[in-house]
């Protein structure tokens, strides 16, 4: 009766409704079932400025090399404050248009960081604008492709009043003498890497980090004990902009090497700045506020970190004095 | 030795005994990783393994005692017998035997005395000195078979097709290699990065590999049903179809229209149904085919090659209809997809290419012809259920991930029964490999199918995950797959078959180049990103910056454009090899046909 060998419709029938009813219970069911989720409360719907972003994030296909998903062990800690939830997704992923489907925003390689939280930690659009020119301005080591075609160079003449000027050094320019402006594409795609940031649900709604070994969890007991190590909290949290070397970049990032504010013996402005950003030089980018993001024991540990670099001698800053400049800060 | 062995197990329990007493919350999540766990299973392996050497002692003692008795008893038997023995034909036998001791070849046993001459002009060629000192000679394919000229353009047709897509996409592949190292090479917006990656991958994938594939299977369908093929019209037309939607896919790609970015879907819906029309096409032409086959039983081959397509055309509906693909809908489909594409389609119809040429390279029939039905059912069952292993600790359901990474472990069972079966099916022929162009193809192939497949199930692990995940590990293992099984066997299928039909060999020389350039250039891509991805794994665990593991990477991504240069040169090589055993100027019989000729133009 089951004679596969010889009986050749059979053995396809067989194997087709096999995987058939196999694909149906592991791939549609589950696929079905999930996107009937709901969006997170509060979750911001995109607009449309940052879907048209999106479509350029896909035809360039950031996912190749860039992943969207903080997986729920504690070595993703550092890519968002929670792991990732089906409702995370429930915008980006809808169908782009007839032709192209839903986006694989998840992705498989992280050859480049992830992107779930790109939007807190790199706020600055001048610095997603230098860095989509020519990722090396910006992070030394880069490996990421330049996207000069997102950008246009034009003569100073005519630049209008709409344009946004990139702070390019000239000798990166085919023309020095010309002036770099960013095209549409360009601020579509910084505007939706600026969407990027998790829904805020709590710590208690929030799901839990697996431990990843224990030997972390107990060095990072052992640290807060110790103290903080700023040099990692500099290189993680503002050498992009301000470079590893303090130097910054002329014409984006001011340097912090030699700097009065930096090296002022009195810590207050430089911590306010810090605390709630800064944007009162025209000849530089705008720095976003870092409050909600350091605490104060990382505030003091950065700054003290930048106040003994680079040349610069000035006493260092503790949490305390942190404390109470926020405490000043935020009555303001 | 028993007294030792007890003060070691009572050592290990000891410190077994006060590593645990230092935890005080033990935490169920990392089970395996705890001290207690891995003492154990340490210990139970010493034991075992005590245990395995004693045993293996004994066992050897008491077989030598029963062999010594007997032989004993034999030498007694012959004493005995000898002294009733005559002494004249003691003597006769031992003069026989030193004469027979002393016995030397004269050199002229066939001629005599008489001068060796070739009345009917038999020998071409006398020469003192083989081809090459090195190695041995090649043994020269002697067998033509005759093949219908339409059956035998058809598959030069598709393998011209596959050669071309290899060569190209590697050329691809190569060159984004290179930009790991060089970012900047060019500022051109098709070449950049994320629009290539999809290029290289389905090119090879759906050009080289499909193409190559779909034409080998032509001669096996037809010849193992003893039958014409069905259409060749629509062979020619899923030729077509299939090579234009790699064609206009790439061009799109490049152009920046991208269906969404899930690995090997990245061409657009019209262009996959392009893709899967000839797939349906080439489905009917089999079935057909085997439908009025001339025996009565359908050989093991046909059910992979039948069931791949029937899969594969399911796979494609599955993956590309738009019913289930929000949200992380299209997640769940996209493991569900990468996964059956290499495991349903490649691999399945793969090894159907391999149930037939290499019992046919090795003049022999297959070890076991039930072995294989087992590695078929369960390729489908437990292949279809794994797809989620590549998105461990990700949001999909947890129920989902565990179901994968078991089922991952399951993948042992057809693995091992297909590694099996062809190892088996090789032995007894090991000393033909050195003498064959074909077998050390297979040799390669049939190993990496066990260490590449098995190594994946054990990436599958959550352990596993933890380190390598999102890592070049995972393209280090695709390269171990995509390339050590299954283009390895195509390229042992290629010049199994060639041959035969054209009745033109490749160079042996060419042949040995493209050899040890792909399989040492394999090794270097392999090992140098599977080092750079641990290390790069363990760096994100102890949470250093992530530049740091960008820097860290440089000299295995140098490694890696090293070993793609040698497999791209060897990929060259092959195509020469290639148009060497389908040139058109050939010695009767075996008559070229005019067709072949747009193939390699």
């Amino acid at each position: 009766m089951f004679d596969f060998h010889k009986n050749h419709k059979l053995l396809v029938l067989t194997a087709f409704l096999g995987f058939a009813v196999l694909s149906t219970v592991i791939a549609v069911f589950p696929a079905l079932q999930l996107q009937q989720v709901k969006p997170l409360p509060g979750m911001k719907e995109m607009s449309s400025e940052e879907l048209k972003g999106l479509q350029v994030y896909v035809s360039e296909n950031c996912m190749a090399c860039h992943t969207q998903q903080v997986r729920n062990i504690e070595m993703d800690q550092v890519w968002g404050q929670r792991p990732s939830l089906a409702s995370d997704y429930y915008y980006s992923k809808q169908r782009l248009d007839f032709w192209r489907q839903s986006p694989s925003v998840l992705g498989s390689e992280r050859t480049g960081p992830d992107l779930t939280e790109v939007g807190k930690r790199q706020p600055g659009k001048e610095w997603h604008l230098l860095h989509l020119f020519n990722p090396r301005i910006v992070v030394k080591e880069s490996v990421m492709p330049g996207y000069p075609w997102l950008f246009e160079e034009k003569s100073p003449a005519m630049v209008t009043k709409g344009d946004l000027v990139v702070p390019v050094p000239g000798e990166l320019l085919k023309n020095p003498d010309h002036k770099l402006v960013a095209k549409e594409e360009a601020l579509h795609l910084v505007a939706y890497l600026q969407s990027l940031v998790q829904t805020d649900l709590g710590a208690e709604l929030s799901p839990d980090f697996i431990p990843s070994t224990r030997k972390k969890s107990e060095a990072k007991q052992a640290d807060t004990s110790i103290g903080l190590d700023g040099l990692q909290l500099y290189t993680e949290t503002c050498s992009a902009c301000h470079q590893a070397t303090g130097e910054g970049i002329a014409g984006a990032f001011p340097p912090l090497a030699g700097s009065k504010i930096v090296n002022d013996p009195d810590p207050n402005i430089l911590v306010q700045i810090i605390l709630s950003g800064y944007d009162a030089r025209p000849e530089f980018g705008a720095m976003p506020p870092f409050a909600d993001l350091l605490t104060d024991e990382e505030i003091a540990a950065i700054a003290t970190h930048e106040r003994k670099s680079w040349g610069n001698t000035a006493p260092a800053v503790t949490p305390e004095q942190v404390a109470e400049i926020r405490k000043f800060v935020q009555n303001q | 030795m028993n007294r030792i062995i007890l003060t070691l197990l009572a050592f290990f329990l000891l410190i077994g005994e006060a590593m645990a007493q230092t935890v005080r919350n033990p935490e169920i999540d990392q089970w395996w990783s705890s001290p207690g766990i891995i003492g154990t299973a340490l210990l139970i392996a010493i034991i075992s393994f005590v245990a395995i050497l004693i045993i293996g002692a004994r066992l050897s003692a008491f077989i030598q005692g029963l062999q010594k008795r007997s032989q004993l008893r034999d030498k007694e038997e012959i004493k005995s017998e000898l002294v009733n023995w005559d002494e004249e034909d003691l003597d006769w036998i031992l003069e026989n035997r030193k004469a027979a001791k002393k016995y030397r070849l004269s050199g002229s046993e066939h001629s005599g005395r008489k001068i060796s001459e070739d009345k009917r002009g038999l020998i071409a060629k006398v020469t003192q000195d083989p081809e090459n000192p090195l190695v041995d000679e090649k043994k020269h394919e002697t067998l033509q078979l005759e093949t219908p000229q339409p059956l035998r353009s058809l598959i030069v047709w598709y393998l011209g097709a596959a050669v071309f897509w290899l060569v190209f996409g590697t050329l691809v592949g190569q060159y984004m290699g290179m930009k790991f190292i060089w970012p900047e090479m060019d500022q051109i917006p098709w070449l950049s990065f994320g629009r290539l990656r999809p290029v290289h991958t389905n090119t090879v994938f759906w050009g080289w590999a499909s193409m190559a594939m779909v034409g080998l299977a032509y001669f096996i369908i037809s010849r193992t049903s003893n039958t014409r093929i069905f259409s060749y019209s629509l062979a020619k037309t899923a030729w077509y179809l299939m090579n234009s939607a790699v064609v206009l896919g790439n061009f799109l790609l490049m152009n920046g229209v991208n269906n969404g970015g899930g690995e090997y879907r990245e061409y657009i819906w019209p262009i996959a149904l392009l893709f899967a029309a000839g797939l349906i096409l080439t489905f009917y032409n089999f079935y057909q085919t085997v439908a009025k086959r001339k025996i009565s039983e359908i050989y093991i081959s046909n059910w992979y090659l039948l069931g791949g397509l029937i899969w594969t055309i399911t796979l494609v509906v599955i993956g590309y209809l738009p019913t289930f693909q929000d949200g992380l809908g299209e997640t769940v489909i996209q493991g569900y997809y990468m996964h059956q594409g290499v495991g349903m389609w490649f691999m399945t119809f793969t090894l159907g290419l391999v149930y037939y040429y290499l019992p046919t390279s090795l003049n022999k029939p297959i070890y076991s012809y039930s072995l294989g039905v087992l590695a078929f059912w369960t390729q489908m069952l437990f292949y279809t259920l794994i797809g989620t292993h590549h998105f461990v600790f990700s949001p999909l359901p947890w129920w989902l991930q565990t179901v994968a990474i078991v089922f991952s472990a399951g993948m042992f069972i057809p693995v091992l029964s297909g590694t099996t079966n062809f190892l088996m099916t090789m032995k007894g022929s090991w000393s033909a490999i050195s003498k064959s162009y074909v077998l050390p193809f297979f040799l390669v192939g049939v190993v990496f199918y066990f260490v590449g497949s098995t190594q994946g199930s054990l990436q599958a692990f959550r352990l596993t995950n933890f380190i390598w995940h999102f890592t070049d590990f995972n393209v280090a293992h695709s390269h171990m797959t995509m390339y050590g099984i299954i283009t390895f066997i195509l390229w042992a299928c290629i010049y199994a078959i060639l041959p035969k039909i054209t009745g033109k060999e490749p160079p042996a020389l060419g042949v040995g180049i493209h050899f040890w350039l792909a399989f040492v250039g394999l090794f270097a891509y392999m090992i140098s990103l599977m080092a750079g991805g641990t290390l790069r794994g363990l760096s994100w665990i102890e949470g250093e910056s992530f530049i740091n593991s960008v820097v860290l990477m440089q000299p295995y991504w140098v490694w890696r454009a090293i070993g793609g240069s040698l497999m791209f040169v060897s990929h060259l090589v092959f195509a020469y090899n290639f148009l060497e055993m389908t040139r058109s100027e050939k010695p009767a019989p075996a008559q070229v046909s005019p067709a072949i000729s747009p193939a390699h133009a």
